[in-house]
């Protein structure tokens, strides 16, 4: 198979977009972890519940402004919901953005609501209790599950945006992309979540072993997209972008992945160590894939 | 409507680069030297809408000539001057957003610079490199095959201050017979390499800006057939692997968050410690 050619131009896509890539990825993985363990774990993994669904919206709140500031003219960043030359909406199916900047605002009610609920429970703000009493019923599995489905398109489309085009590394790896940034956006959460976690006494320690063997699975399923990307895009003819000067952030990459597996391998590791080498490698894979294909 | 850009005699005197910045009031970028024969244009972008590109097939120092084309014992000196390819199937009315990217009734791809706002995702999408990011005024331009013009009845500037008559500009059915008789006129001659680009349907549906080539697409920047491929190849794949990742990594997390013996012996040993 001989190796793609490509003459695109790059769209300049940098530091807004890799920070909403980062935040919208950890505001959608939180999401879902919050309906796992309110859900799936019983109420015993509710506080870390509503750490995680207070993490989803406050990791949700500076996306629109990211994503505002990078356009050309921010003050049209409501042409991407409303069609200003036919009127109506502006909703294109096959553009990923246009499906996102959607998603990006159902989200946020759904991210919000369960927010409200999350800081009654805690007693921040008493006011919405009400929505906590919904959110813990069977209408709020059925609220939540909605949720998660849109807080992990959230976490998976960026990389759906990025694979629809015609520029090197991105459109190589069009099947793998939108998968990867999802494993990984899961991944960042949980290790988001052992981050606050660590500090509450009221998340007990069965509940933190399980978010730590969910950051494992997450971790694997992560790095076997990793390898499938990079096999993508070897086929494609186009690795040696991605490597080169890149290998630094490879680098974080790979710690990231391990330090879940070396928490209780290593002496003296500091408990925030491995989330926080877990995010850096979350971060910097993103960096990894925006930026190479633009150099 | 549309182009039909024989580069067999093109010249490069890039009075289509100028004629078409003086109509449109596009400033330029400023001057540089691109090393790269007379190019000092350097691409198309948001203030270039037409790029005369020089293709040097010329003997190195040792005697080697890269991609020769049979032109003149084996050398040539190959000029292109290239601009939007105002695409059947476009590429980056596909992405956009916004619907700033309309096909006009020329069947023509327009930019409304009104409805854009500046996401750049056309860029990204454009297998040519043919739009560009104005950074002063924040949106996406290129060439606009110059609808005003043809909306007064005139053709665009480019083709009409083209000496050589490299760059035509017609119906596309009338170019395409021109566009025949040339290339078959040129394989008399024993040009094997020359061919059409755009001229059929292999290529994003067809090109309503085509070329008569004098060597392979590549050598000219232009993918080939098998290279042009839509962004829109990637939705379904994309999000079918994002779906089958999300239910692994739900399946995941419900394995790891259910009540279970093995994380109960875990707590107890935790809670011995």
């Amino acid at each position: 198979m001989p190796p793609a050619e490509h003459f695109a131009a790059a769209p300049q896509w940098q530091w807004w977009i890799l920070a909403y890539f980062f935040f919208g990825g950890l505001s959608g993985g939180s999401y879902a972890l919050g309906t796992l363990l309110r859900f799936a774990g019983g109420p015993r993994h509710e506080s870390a519940a509503r750490i995680a669904f207070i993490a989803s919206f406050v990791a949700l709140l500076p996306c629109p402004i990211f994503l505002t500031l990078d356009l050309g003219q921010p003050l049209r960043f409501w042409h991407m919901l409303v069609d200003t030359s036919n009127g109506g909406i502006a909703l294109r199916p096959e553009s990923p953005i246009s499906l996102g900047s959607w998603a990006l605002l159902v989200f946020g009610v759904f991210s919000f609501v369960s927010f409200l609920g999350a800081i009654a429970e805690i007693g921040w703000f008493r006011a919405t209790s009400p929505i906590a009493r919904i959110l813990r019923s069977g209408a709020g599995l059925l609220w939540s599950a909605i949720g998660t489905v849109f807080g992990l398109f959230i976490c998976g489309y960026t990389g759906v945006l990025l694979a629809v085009s015609n520029q090197p590394v991105w459109s190589d790896a069009g099947w793998v992309l939108g998968g990867m940034f999802l494993a990984s956006a899961l991944a960042g959460s949980a290790a988001l979540l052992l981050l606050f976690a660590g500090s509450r006494r009221d998340v007990d320690a069965d509940t933190t072993y399980r978010i730590e063997r969910a950051d494992r699975y997450f971790v694997i399923l992560e790095a076997i997209l990793i390898a499938l990307f990079l096999v993508s895009v070897a086929i494609a003819g186009t690795v040696t972008r991605v490597l080169g000067v890149w290998i630094v952030l490879w680098i974080v990459v790979i710690l990231g992945l391990t330090a879940p597996f070396l928490t209780s391998r290593v002496r003296g590791w500091p408990p925030v160590a491995a989330p926080l080498l877990a995010l850096l490698g979350v971060l910097a894979l993103r960096a990894l894939v925006i930026f190479s294909a633009q150099t | 409507m549309g182009f039909f850009t024989d580069t067999s005699i093109c010249i490069g005197c890039k009075a289509c680069e100028v004629a078409c910045k003086e109509w449109n009031q596009l400033q330029g970028d400023p001057p540089k030297f691109t090393a790269d024969s007379y190019d000092n244009t350097g691409q198309l972008d948001a203030q270039n809408w037409r790029h005369v590109q020089f293709i040097e097939q010329v003997p190195d120092n040792n005697g080697v000539i890269f991609q020769p084309t049979p032109i003149a014992g084996g050398q040539a000196w190959l000029m292109m001057s290239d601009v939007c390819k105002h695409c059947k199937n476009a590429s980056c009315m596909e992405v956009c957003p916004t619907g700033a990217l309309m096909r006009t009734e020329f069947d023509t791809v327009y930019l409304q610079k009104d409805v854009c706002n500046g996401c750049r995702d056309c860029i990204s999408a454009c297998p040519y490199g043919v739009i560009g990011f104005n950074e002063q005024e924040g949106v996406a331009q290129k060439c606009t095959l110059c609808y005003d013009r043809l909306q007064g009845g005139m053709q665009p500037a480019c083709a009409k201050a083209c000496p050589t008559e490299s760059i035509k500009f017609g119906y596309i059915d009338d170019l395409h017979k021109v566009a025949d008789d040339r290339l078959a006129n040129l394989q008399t001659q024993g040009y094997a390499k020359a061919q059409l680009y755009g001229r059929d349907d292999k290529v994003y549906g067809g090109l309503n800006a085509f070329f008569l080539l004098m060597d392979k697409p590549e050598v000219y920047k232009l993918p080939n057939a098998a290279n042009a491929t839509l962004p829109t190849r990637n939705n379904l794949p994309g999000y079918v692997g994002g779906v089958a990742t999300a239910v692994v990594g739900l399946i995941a997390g419900l394995l790891a968050f259910r009540n279970g013996r093995m994380s109960e012996n875990k707590t107890n040993n935790t809670s011995a410690q």
